[in-house]
């Protein structure tokens, strides 16, 4: 219960979780310096988005713009969209190429490092005005940021502390990860964007919620592409914050009239596709898996739904809405039908995808419930037993492992 | 693009490219999606994208159909899988312009489109605002799309997108 800015747990721990960490200003504030800019690996960009010296893109941790390039040496850099001047968000350009960046409203400049190289009349103008003598560039400049990156894509912190990031992803979130970026050159194929209306946290809950794959997404249940009894896995790691969820398609899998009767609306046995290619899976993974749903803490899913990928990338705009940017990507050495291929199967997600409305749906109308409602908390109990990894899909311990590493974090 | 139809064949190309829109729209517009797809040839492409992915000749599509199989199917989806909330669509499409027949009888156009959202007690916004960029054919009754590129400036979509532009 919310006593003033006293935030309470509610006492019966992580299977009820409280409304307020989804609504409250203060709790965002403080997300936004224990999380984001705490000691975390955020990610920033692919490194196919900047492939050449001088390109750049802009970005976020958390919700503070950052600039992405890469430099004359080949470095990749990360440093705050902030001019060190009088604060402007300078570089306006969602992407392109640059030798350096001048503020439009000084000409202050900085290198594609990020550091200040010119203050115009920093001597003054005929012997008046001018910096103070003793003003050096080297002590002003953008906050620039620790950058680690791993099989192409690039992550940044505002952590001095955050251990290396393949200690802070871990095993259990490396061998998934590595499967999609096995080190293949990769191909961007476009970018969607679009605005929640929830809470940051509930994209990670969802997809932490294997439970709601079969009941909610009536596609995937009818097209075979997972159905409870389905050989299906959550994988977490052992801080409790990333999950990989992983299923098999099994096209021989049969629904029994048990399992069809507690899907209820979720299944329809009156519809089959004209263009059954559509959800065919070529294989070209080094896993037994078809599908991974990468949740990783704090700002990164990485899609692998059969041969559609991609990444999205949350942007928390306060309590109650995030911005997703997603890039969808395939390989340097895809031929033109598999391009056309992992095209096609973009169908499944996104802001139109048939698994990706319903997504986005049913997280407005949980942010809608937590803002209208009198009741103040919501449960997760199921697969008891269970503290984080499962290998059933009718569970909610990866909720619950993600809320005993949150707690810990943010003292709740 | 220098057209190389005659104004007055251009003219007539343009009225009938107007009213093919007014019926797309008045079809979508009632929620028939099924009616939708219809308004393509069997091979008929169709794409919703970002103009920053059109600007940057980057091929993803939030819609991305290829074929009169994939535009029912999605169509199938729309009425039968997909879990969203109740909303009116209005379709305002202007602004059309013929740019010229291509070798094998397709006709260029293009178009300007506005699409207001309207959700159960909640206000009317503009959804998106974009481009068609079209490739007409005719087809037995009148002209089909051979392709149609929605081209959309808004930046980010509010939420999902359920219904096509």
């Amino acid at each position: 219960m919310k006593n003033g800015s006293d935030y309470r747990w509610p006492d019966e721990g992580l299977t009820h979780i409280p409304d307020w960490i989804y609504t409250s200003d203060e709790i965002y504030e403080r997300e936004r310096e224990r999380i984001f800019l705490g000691s975390s690996w955020n990610f920033v960009a692919l490194e196919a988005e900047v492939p050449e010296p001088g390109d750049f893109k802009r970005s976020y941790v958390g919700d503070v713009p950052v600039i992405v390039t890469r430099d004359k040496d080949g470095g990749i850099n990360a440093f705050e969209n902030r001019c060190a001047h009088r604060g402007l968000e300078f570089c306006r350009a969602l992407r392109g190429k640059a030798s350096e960046f001048i503020c439009p409203y000084h000409q202050w400049t900085y290198d594609l490092t990020g550091r200040l190289m010119a203050v115009p009349f920093r001597r003054g103008d005929k012997g008046k005005g001018g910096m103070p003598k003793e003003f050096d560039m080297k002590d002003h400049g953008p906050r620039r940021l620790d950058i680690a990156t791993r099989h192409g894509v690039v992550f940044a912190s505002f952590s001095d502390t955050v251990e290396p990031l393949e200690e802070y992803l871990g095993p259990e979130t490396l061998e998934h990860y590595d499967a999609v970026f096995a080190g293949r050159k990769l191909k961007v194929l476009g970018f969607y964007r679009n605005r929640l209306n929830g809470n940051w946290k509930l994209y990670h809950e969802n997809l932490k919620d294997p439970y709601h794959a079969t009941l909610l997404h009536v596609y995937l249940a009818t097209f075979r592409l997972m159905v409870a009894g389905q050989k299906s896995a959550m994988f977490v790691d052992k801080s409790g914050r990333h999950a990989t969820a992983a299923s098999a398609k099994d096209d021989s899998a049969d629904i029994s009239a048990e399992t069809a009767n507690e899907m209820r609306n979720a299944f329809r046995d009156d519809m089959a596709l004209e263009d059954p290619e559509f959800i065919k899976f070529i294989p070209e993974f080094d896993s037994p898996w078809t599908v991974t749903m990468q949740t990783i803490w704090p700002n990164l899913i990485v899609q692998r739904e059969l041969n559609t990928l991609g990444i999205r990338h949350i942007v928390p705009r306060g309590p109650h809405a995030m911005d997703m940017y997603w890039t969808m990507f395939g390989y340097d050495d895809d031929d033109a039908e598999m391009t056309r291929h992992r095209l096609k199967q973009g169908n499944l997600m996104g802001p139109s995808g048939y698994l990706g409305v319903d997504d986005n749906e049913a997280i407005r109308f949980v942010q809608d419930g937590f803002r209208h409602s009198v009741t103040d908390r919501g449960i997760v109990m199921l697969d008891p037993d269970s503290d984080g990894a499962t290998d059933t899909l009718i569970s909610e311990a990866p909720i619950r492992a993600l809320y005993r590493h949150y707690r810990e974090v943010m003292s709740l | 693009m220098t057209s190389n139809l005659s104004p007055v064949e251009a003219r007539e190309w343009r009225l009938e490219i107007e009213e093919f829109n007014t019926e797309y729209a008045r079809t979508l517009d009632a929620g028939d999606v099924e009616g939708w797809a219809e308004y393509f040839t069997d091979d008929g492409f169709y794409r919703v994208t970002a103009r920053e992915n059109a600007d940057a000749d980057l091929p993803v599509g939030l819609v991305w159909c290829d074929g009169k199989p994939m535009l029912r199917d999605r169509a199938a989806a729309i009425r039968k899988t997909m879990v969203f909330a109740p909303r009116y669509w209005r379709h305002l499409i202007s602004n059309v312009r013929v740019n010229g027949i291509g070798a094998d009888g397709g006709v260029a156009a293009e178009a300007n489109y506005l699409i207001l959202e309207t959700l159960m007690e909640d206000e009317t916004r503009i959804f998106q605002t974009g481009q068609y960029r079209d490739v007409f054919v005719r087809g037995g009754e009148g002209l089909l799309l051979k392709s149609r590129d929605c081209v959309y400036d808004s930046h980010l979509i509010p939420n999902d997108m359920v219904y096509p532009a």
